[in-house]
This record gives structure tokens, C-alpha cells and sequence, in this order.
């Protein structure tokens, strides 16, 4: 869709017009679409926050209150609308603080435009005031990056920034510009891009390696696709759904395919992964063929890889050359955006049903309702779990809400037991594992999706690593809903400790402030709940509450994730207790 | 196994390429033998000879991670067998060891080396061959006194008839004009 912006710069005539690096950057920004920029200013960047001052109306400009917060936020903004995330931030200290949240989008393959101010050309490489090598830090994690020194460089490496960030595998890309190239005046002409010679983001689809994919399929007795989020980046949840119900093959998820397939589909069979659920996880290791469909067999999915998938032929379909027999061979690659393979796929494939198969995996699922899930979810001991309170919440937001996490147990338990009616929903930092990730990516999702409601569920730990956005929050009223379970623990490290490390809890046990006050002092409504009996009233506020709320819900302090897979331990060693 | 492999990579030239490049080899802790760099007989387009011991998996798939970079036209990985390979080495001898005795010009006369300058103190000759032949001349020149010695990088050229990039450079543009 066209924005405003795009149409009237249409409309004028081709000529192109003077004006500054700074002003061609904003305007470069909006003949891309952007609608909104999460940043922060400093000196190496104030031509261009002096532009941005005269282009109020075009782009909507949060300001942050650290420049982590601000490349979170636009992940945040990125992955709920499958748009480019924006974020500005100033030189040195201003780019180094944005390098977790460029690499959290790398490895989750978030689109991101990332613009850092540059000291003036002449001073670098002297160790000039806020000087960093920001280009050369951010080189390993940006999916390309550019130094741009003159100002009639400006608008291409913004098309080229665009491009590269939004087509293929998705990530973030970096252009640092220094203060002189801001100033500089050029001739202003936008030409997007569509291709580069060197780059190839979307390889054909190989009707032959279909034609293999499918004999392998129609062959299959014990069929399990992994669902990646190659579904969602691709857009081909549709796609997905047709090939699955065409198959009868059941369909589990890793932690960013959730949500590509709603909750209650009959045959999504669960999380994959260390804490996944039972069935997938088991069954891996029985299944005589998996089709893995946009996703990378990282090791929080694979556990031990000498015994995963033993028994099974795999189908990788896979937009990434690089990710094709990287971790898992594959018997059958398909390479190419799913969204082209699958329906390609469903064409060639022979309607079936697999329902002896299916069977197994909900016989699976009723191991682990008795022997955990049952116990989360209506615990009849004192203490709240996380589970409880994720699964009320769920429902108090009819099952349809936005759910971002930050990182550790709340984010398996969030995963594990909120429930999905569409795509887009999750956000959370699964490659990097961000502490801190949750609170700016939720503000960044509900600006992105103001029209869906946005649960934040965040943990004592990472809410105080990323908490200053909480003013944020105040000063551009998002009104996000954050649900902090708080455990006064590092949850997650704890429970490792007590499994493996003989309960000697080093450094995980937290002293918190009363976070009430904290909300208080941004002038943010909220209430603490520590028993059962309070549960649902308060939800219920925090769903009805107009504007952001903070719930937080002190939970048991020793609770643990199961089931689990131990860190190296073979997908069907998984336990339970 | 681990084996000899020669990946011969064209790319763009863009700032900080070979950066990019080495780093997919330190990200995986494997060492590079020898590493050359320079354009291409195609304008514009830069060549790196890489050289690393590695096994055949591990190299397909750093050549993989290589392409994935977005200014990396194309990554080759070749085996010994796939390619006719040079290495230049220079040695620094003292004139005087030269006119000593005969040994040293025997030596340049039996390892097709040859000598590049000669001054009253200094005497430089220059071989050109596979790092084993470089070497073992050194060896034998040392004897002597070699006050320098310094060998450069591999280069590689292709037994293939075709020009590999040349037939993928074809195949790009052609997906160009389909995009336009």
C-alpha cells in the first residue's frame, strides 16, 4: 500500500530537488514506507533529528530511552507486520548500544533498516570524540552494512538497505553516515531496487527436487513436518494449511513458527525443542520422515544431533542455501520461499490421512497433560505458577492477543500455554535470547498492530534490564499490557543450577525494588497479585484497563520448565519431571 | 578427512569484504593456509584465493556462508586436482656466498629459479612453483646464508575448459532482464 507520502513525491515532478544528506535520509526513509522510526539522538546525527523536525507529520518518531530499546522496538514493529523496522541512533556509544538488538535480529531474521551517525569524514579513523569502527563491529551481525561519506551516496544505500533487508531471509542492515554527508547538499531523485548482481534472495523452486519431495511423502508411514518461521517471513500460512490438511501430516513448531498454525488446528501436534512438548519431541526420533518447512535445526530444536531423526529421510525446504545440510542432512533439499514450494508441493502429493500416527502423538499429549501440563495450569498447591496465569490470560484475551516475551522460563511457559487464532503473533527473542528484549519489542508490536490488543509477559530479571522504557511507554501512551511474573529468581539459570548443578544457586536470587512504585513514578496503572484468589479479577482489570497497565503476579519461586530436553541429551531422552 | 582445499571467490568490490570473508574462518576456528586478493580478469570484479585444510563437509559448507555475503558473486571450492596453482617466493642471498663457490647458481640452475638483481652486497632470486618446491630450495639455499626469504600467497586457475564464473555471470544477467 501506498503511504501519503509516496503518493504526493509521485505526483511532483521528476526533477530532482536540493537539499541536504539529512533531509534526503527522511525523505529516502519515507519513499520506503516507513510510518514510524524508533530512536535516539546524539551529536554525529542531529542534521538528520533536525530534518526529521519538519517531517513531523509524515513519520511518527519514538523517542527511547536507550538505544537497545529502540532496534527492539522496531523488531517488535517488524515482526508483527512483516514490514522493515527502523531505528536511528548517534555514533560510538550510541551504535555499540544497539549491536544486541542488530544481532537478535540477524539471527532471528527480522527485517531492520538501523541508521547510526558517523563522526565528520575527515576525523575518522583518529579516535575523534564518540568515534567507534561502528561498521566494522556490526559487520558479523548485519546482513550487509555501508559506510556512506557523501551525501549524493544517501538515498541509494537507503534503496539498497530496503531491498536487502526485506527480500530473502529477512535481517538487519546497517548504514552509518557520517555528520558531513549530513550536512552536504545534493540533487534528491528516489530510485528503489530491485535487484543486485551479487545477491540472488529467492532461489527457483527445482520441480525435480518436488517430484522427490513428494515420492518420499506418498512413501511416508510416519510423516512429521517442522514448522518454521519461514512460514510466517514467506506469508504462506495459507500454504501451509492446504499441504498439511491435503497430507494429514501432523505439524509441530519451533519457538518463531508459533502461530503460523492456529493453537487448535488438529494436527498441530506442539512445540518442538527443549521444552517443547512430549510428542514432537519423542516422536522425531520414530517418524520415518521429516519435512522441515522454513526453519534451521538449531540445537534448542535438535538436542544431541549424532541421535536426532535417526529413523527418518528429511525434506528441508529452506530459503537459505546456507542452512541446507548445515546442522541436519538433507535427503531431499527444496530450495526457495515456501510460499512457491508448498503449494507445489501439495499439487504433487497424494491426498492422505495418517490417523494410527496422529493417535500416538495425542496418546503423548495425554502423558503430559497428567503428568505436567494438568499440574500447571490447576495447581493445587499455595503457590501461583506461570502457567496458570499465561493460560487465564490467554483466555481473558479470547485466545487472539499479540503475545511477546522476554527471555527464560516465563517465555517457555508463555509459549508453551498461550493459544493462537492468527499469524503474527509471537514476538520473542528465540536465536539470541535476549534478557531484556520483551519490553521495548512489545511497544514496538503494539504501534505496529495498534488494533490488536499486546501482552507483554516478562520476567524479574530481563523487565530490569530493558525497565527505563517504561518512560517510553508513559511519554508516547502505548498501551501495552505487561504481565510480570516474578519469581525473585533468574528463573530460568536457577532451575539449571538445581538440575545440574547440585542446587547451588550462584547469583541467581534477586533482591527486587517494589515495582509497583517503579510503575507509579512513569505514571503507569498497576496492581500486584499474589494469590490465587486474585487472579481473575485482576486480569480482568488489565484487559479493560484503557492504556498500558502493569500486572505483576508473584509466582512460586522455585518453579521449573518441563518437560525438558537436557542441553546435549537426544530429542527422545525428554523429562517429563 | 581433512584435505587440501583451494575456494576461489569473486565478489563485488566493496569496503570490508575480506573482512567479511575471513571472518566466516574464524567463526568456525579454521586456520587459512594462504589467502591472495585482486581484481579479476573481469572489471570490477574482485578474486580471492583462499587456501585452507579443512574436511569436505566443513568447506561446502563455509563456501556456503561465504555466498550468503551479499557482495560474494560466487564461492568454488577446488581440490589440487581441480587446479594448476603458483606460488612466487623471493630469496635475499649476500653477493659474496654467490661468488664463493658455485653451489648457489647450481642451485638456481636446478630449481628453474632465476636471479632478479644482483648489487655488490645483495643478490635476489626469485622461484616461481607449489609451496613444497619454494620451500625446499629454501632449505638448501640457507646453507648458504638466505638473509630474507618471503613467499607469497597461492594463485589458481581452473583445469575446467569453461570459465565457471563466466557462465554464472551469464546466467545473473539473464535473471536481471526477467526482474526488469
Amino acid at each position: 500500500m501506498e503511504t501519503q507520502f509516496q503518493t504526493m513525491m509521485k505526483e511532483k515532478s521528476k526533477e530532482a530537488i536540493r537539499m541536504t544528506g539529512a533531509e534526503a535520509l527522511v525523505r529516502s526513509l519515507l519513499m520506503e514506507g516507513t510510518e514510524i522510526i524508533f530512536g535516539y539522538p546524539g551529536g554525529a546525527i542531529m542534521p538528520v533529528y533536525d530534518a526529521l523536525y519538519s517531517f513531523q507529520n509524515d513519520v511518527h518518531h519514538v523517542l527511547v530511552r536507550h538505544e537497545q530499546g529502540a532496534v527492539h522496538a522496531a523488531q517488535g514493529y517488524a515482526r508483527v507486520t512483516g514490514k522493515v523496522g527502523v531505528a536511528i541512533v548517534t555514533s560510538g556509544p550510541g551504535a555499540t548500544n544497539a549491536v544486541t538488538g542488530i544481532a537478535d535480529a540477524m539471527i532471528d531474521s527480522t527485517p531492520l533498516v538501523v541508521i547510526s551517525g558517523q563522526v565528520g569524514s575527515l576525523l575518522l579513523g583518529t579516535d575523534a570524540f564518540q568515534e567507534t569502527d561502528v561498521v566494522g563491529i556490526t559487520q558479523p551481525v548485519t546482513k550487509w552494512n555501508i559506510q556512506v561519506k557523501k551525501a549524493e551516496d544517501i538515498p541509494g544505500a537507503i534503496a539498497r538497505a530496503f531491498y536487502i533487508a526485506r527480500s530473502g531471509r529477512p535481517g538487519p542492515v546497517l548504514i552509518d553516515i557520517t555528520k558531513d554527508a549530513q550536512f552536504a547538499n545534493l540533487d534528491f531523485a528516489y530510485e528503489p531496487i530491485k535487484y543486485i548482481r551479487s545477491y540472488k534472495p529467492v532461489p527457483v523452486v527445482d520441480t525435480q527436487q518436488i517430484e522427490a519431495a513428494a515420492q518420499l511423502i506418498n512413501l511416508s508411514k510416519k510423516p512429521l513436518a517442522l514448522v518454521g518461521q519461514g512460514v510466517i517471513l514467506g506469508g504462506a500460512e495459507k500454504e501451509l494449511t492446504e499441504f498439511l490438511e491435503k497430507t494429514g501430516i501432523p505439524a509441530a513448531w519451533t519457538l518463531l513458527g508459533l502461530s503460523a498454525l492456529p493453537t487448535d488446528h488438529p494436527l498441530n501436534v506442539g512445540m518442538l525443542g527443549m521444552h517443547g512438548n512430549y510428542g514432537p519431541n519423542i516422536k522425531t526420533n520414530e517418524a520415518d520422515l521429516i519435512i522441515a518447512i522454513g526453519m534451521r535445526f538449531d540445537d534448542r530444536v535438535t538436542g544431541n544431533l549424532s541421535t536426532y531423526a535417526t529413523n527418518a529421510k528429511v525434506i528441508h525446504l529452506e530459503i537459505d542455501d546456507a542452512e541446507i545440510n548445515k546442522n541436519v542432512h538433507a535427503d531431499v533439499p527444496v530450495l526457495g520461499n515456501v510460499k512457491d514450494s508448498l503449494p507445489m508441493l501439495t499439487e504433487k502429493v497424494t491426498a492422505n490421512t495418517h490417523d494410527e500416527w496422529l493417535e500416538q502423538f495425542r496418546a503423548c499429549y495425554r502423558i503430559e497433560y497428567d503428568r505436567i501440563i494438568n499440574k500447571e495450569l490447576y495447581p493445587i498447591k499455595t503457590g501461583l505458577t506461570m502457567g496458570e496465569v499465561i493460560h487465564r490470560i490467554s483466555s481473558a484475551f479470547k485466545d487472539d492477543a499479540i503475545m511477546v516475551t522476554d527471555v527464560g522460563q516465563h517465555q517457555m511457559m508463555a509459549s508453551r500455554y498461550f493459544r493462537f487464532r492468527q499469524t503474527r503473533s509471537v514476538v520473542t527473542s528465540g536465536g539470541l535470547g535476549t534478557m531484556g528484549f520483551g519490553l521495548p519489542a512489545a511497544m514496538g508490536a503494539k504501534l505496529g498492530a495498534p488494533e490488536r490488543p499486546v501482552c507483554l509477559f516478562v520476567g524479574d530479571g530481563g523487565f530490569q534490564m530493558t525497565i527505563q522504557e517504561l518512560g517510553t511507554i508513559f511519554q508516547t501512551k502505548i498501551p501495552v499490557k505487561i504481565v510480570l511474573l516474578n519469581n525473585n529468581f533468574l528463573g530460568m539459570v536457577r532451575q539449571w543450577q538445581e538440575l545440574f548443578f547440585d542446587s547451588r544457586y550462584s547469583f541467581t536470587e534477586l533482591i527486587n525494588p517494589d515495582f509497583q512504585t517503579i510503575a507509579k513514578g512513569y505514571f503507569i496503572e498497576s496492581q500486584k497479585v499474589t494469590t490465587r484468589e486474585e487472579i481473575d479479577d485482576a486480569i480482568i482489570k488489565m484487559v479493560n484497563h484503557n492504556g498500558p497497565y502493569l500486572l505483576e503476579v508473584v509466582v512460586e519461586k522455585e518453579g521449573n520448565v518441563f518437560p525438558m530436553v537436557p542441553s546435549g541429551a537426544s530429542v527422545s531422552d525428554i523429562r517429563l519431571e | 578427512m581433512k584435505e587440501e582445499f583451494t575456494l576461489s571467490i569473486f565478489s563485488e568490490n566493496h569496503v570490508g569484504l575480506l573482512n567479511q570473508i575471513t571472518n566466516v574462518f574464524t567463526r568456525r576456528n579454521l586456520n587459512i593456509e594462504s589467502l591472495t586478493t585482486s581484481e579479476s580478469a573481469i572489471a570490477g570484479i574482485h578474486k580471492f584465493t583462499i587456501v585452507v585444510f579443512s574436511t569436505r563437509e566443513e568447506i561446502e559448507k563455509v563456501a556456503k556462508q561465504i555466498e550468503k555475503k551479499i557482495d560474494v558473486i560466487k564461492a568454488f571450492v577446488l581440490t589440487a586436482d581441480e587446479i594448476i596453482h603458483q606460488e612466487i617466493a623471493l630469496y635475499k642471498v649476500p653477493t659474496k656466498a654467490l661468488l664463493d663457490g658455485n653451489q648457489i647458481e647450481g642451485l638456481v640452475r636446478q630449481y628453474g629459479a632465476r636471479i632478479l638483481e644482483v648489487t655488490p652486497e645483495y643478490t635476489v632470486i626469485e622461484k616461481t612453483g607449489h609451496k613444497a618446491e619454494t620451500q625446499e630450495l629454501f632449505e638448501k639455499m640457507d646453507k648458504y646464508g638466505v638473509v630474507q626469504f618471503t613467499r607469497s600467497g597461492r594463485i589458481a586457475i581452473t583445469k575446467s575448459k569453461a570459465e565457471l564464473l563466466d557462465n554464472y555471470l551469464r546466467k545473473m544477467e539473464l535473471d536481471r532482464q526477467n526482474v526488469n
